[in-house]
């Protein structure tokens, strides 16, 4: 627990440099270019050097996924998770974001706590995710509740507001993890949920995977570019996950991911 | 376009300088400082008392550093949003703060405030924190200890770069940039 903490934020996934770098290739902008260069430069010097990709080293957010015929003996589970949290932070030289209460706003010194999100699954392993969020471009995320007749337009237009109303707060390139469906909580948790696939592997749904692509297109010509600077480059990948709704309900949840996009898996 | 070399403290006519999209080096000394440290800092000018640090001609990087680890001077200090420092912002630049450096777009208020008193906004790449911090030749923190990564600490730069994204004639790099790659 406490090494996936360090190396998701020391080591940024192949994925994402290699999409910086496909990125740089077509980006117009010269100082576009610059900085997507210079994301690949920084990528490479935190992973060299064991330290962090970006210095806000984010809330951890945590996801397990527990086979259902796997026995958790001598402890609790969460508490494990924390505890690991915290050692990671601490020994890692991670930065220590979180506030025990919202509105008090003493930070706990530790990291902690995690949010945790379970899964039972069929299966007898246990895999636990650490997917480190980043305070900038969670505040520039954003959830709606539709009314249906509003429609697949209504659903577009209300990610192309948030990407745009975002603007360069949330160091763009971004990953757009988008929910669509389920209850709000659920909606909220399918956004994060798509931010873990691969940059830019397609949903498995061909309607889905169109809408994606669409969106990006259409997000790219917002202008907002690489730092918001001006460019194509505003956003890397469209992610998007679905749910059933109620007949009353059509939830939108926009997850925006900044250009650290970090997280590491292991499967026990 | 050519970098400029600035040096810490800014002068009033080297602020006046400057313009946006304009790419620079910083040197010298800066302040850190992030939402709960300008908040102390705003409530300690509304009651008449002395600031912990000299603001006058001076630059505030909005960056939380990650701790250092052995042998470094700093951890990685990559730029925090800036739109959090709004609301105090202006009382800084009242006073005589010149330089701002973070990411991400300024008030109406802020940008105001810029173009009466002479001050300018410049932006660091956000997410690039390994590389910036390679430019920090000193850190020590000189007020708050308390705030942890957001305490204030007094860095020496070395060729620090950023890019002027407001200055004191009211430019906004934010939006200039948009227009120009935008496709609607």
């Amino acid at each position: 627990m406490a090494r996936l903490c360090q190396e998701a934020n020391y080591k940024l996934e192949e994925d994402v440099i290699n999409s910086f770098k496909k990125s740089c290739d077509i980006e117009v902008s010269q100082s576009g270019k610059k900085i997507l260069n210079l994301l690949v430069e920084n990528a490479g010097i935190a992973a060299a050097e064991s330290i962090p990709i970006c210095q806000d080293t984010g809330f951890a957010v945590v996801f397990l996924e527990l086979g259902q015929d796997v026995h958790i003996v001598n402890g609790d589970l969460y508490e494990a998770v924390n505890e690991g949290v915290r050692k990671g932070y601490q020994e890692g030289f991670l930065r220590k974001s979180i506030v025990g209460h919202p509105l008090e706003r003493v930070n706990t010194g530790d990291n902690t706590p995690a949010v945790i999100h379970t899964k039972i699954v069929p299966g007898e392993h246990l895999k636990i995710t650490v997917a480190p969020k980043g305070g900038g471009s969670e505040n520039m995320s954003a959830l709606k509740m539709l009314k249906p007749a509003e429609g697949v337009e209504g659903v577009k237009n209300f990610i192309l507001d948030t990407v745009k109303n975002a603007g360069p707060n949330p160091c763009p390139p971004l990953i757009i993890g988008v929910g669509i469906g389920g209850t709000m909580e659920k909606c909220a948790q399918l956004a994060k949920e798509a931010l873990l696939r691969p940059v830019g592997e397609p949903h498995t749904l061909p309607d889905i995977a169109r809408l994606e692509e669409e969106l990006l297109e259409k997000i790219n010509k917002l202008g907002i570019g690489p730092s918001g600077l001006g460019g194509r480059t505003t956003a890397l990948a469209v992610h998007i996950e679905i749910f059933g709704a109620h007949i009353a309900c059509l939830p939108v949840a926009v997850n925006i991911n900044c250009n650290a996009a970090r997280h590491k898996s292991v499967v026990i | 376009m050519t970098q400029v070399r600035l040096t810490t403290p800014l002068t009033d006519e080297t602020v006046a300088n400057l313009r946006i999209g304009q790419q620079v080096l910083i040197n010298g000394v800066i302040y850190t400082g992030r939402d709960a440290a300008h908040k102390r800092l705003v409530e300690l000018l509304d009651q008449g008392k002395e600031l912990p640090v000299e603001l006058q001609g001076q630059i505030i990087y909005y960056v939380g550093p990650s701790p250092a680890p052995p042998g470094r001077v700093i951890g990685s200090a990559g730029p925090t949003t800036a739109g959090r420092m709004d609301a105090y912002a202006p009382r800084l630049i009242e006073i005589g703060l010149k330089g701002m450096i973070g990411k991400g777009a300024r008030s109406e208020a802020v940008i105001e405030a810029m173009k009466k008193h002479g001050a300018v906004y410049f932006a660091a790449i956000g997410g690039a924190a390994a590389l910036i911090s390679k430019c920090i030749e000193q850190a020590e923190v000189v007020a708050y200890p308390d705030l942890g990564a957001e305490a204030i600490h007094k860095f020496v730069v070395k060729d620090f770069p950023a890019i002027v994204v407001n200055d004191v004639c009211g430019g906004d790099l934010y939006q200039e940039g948009r227009k120009i790659y935008a496709e609607e």
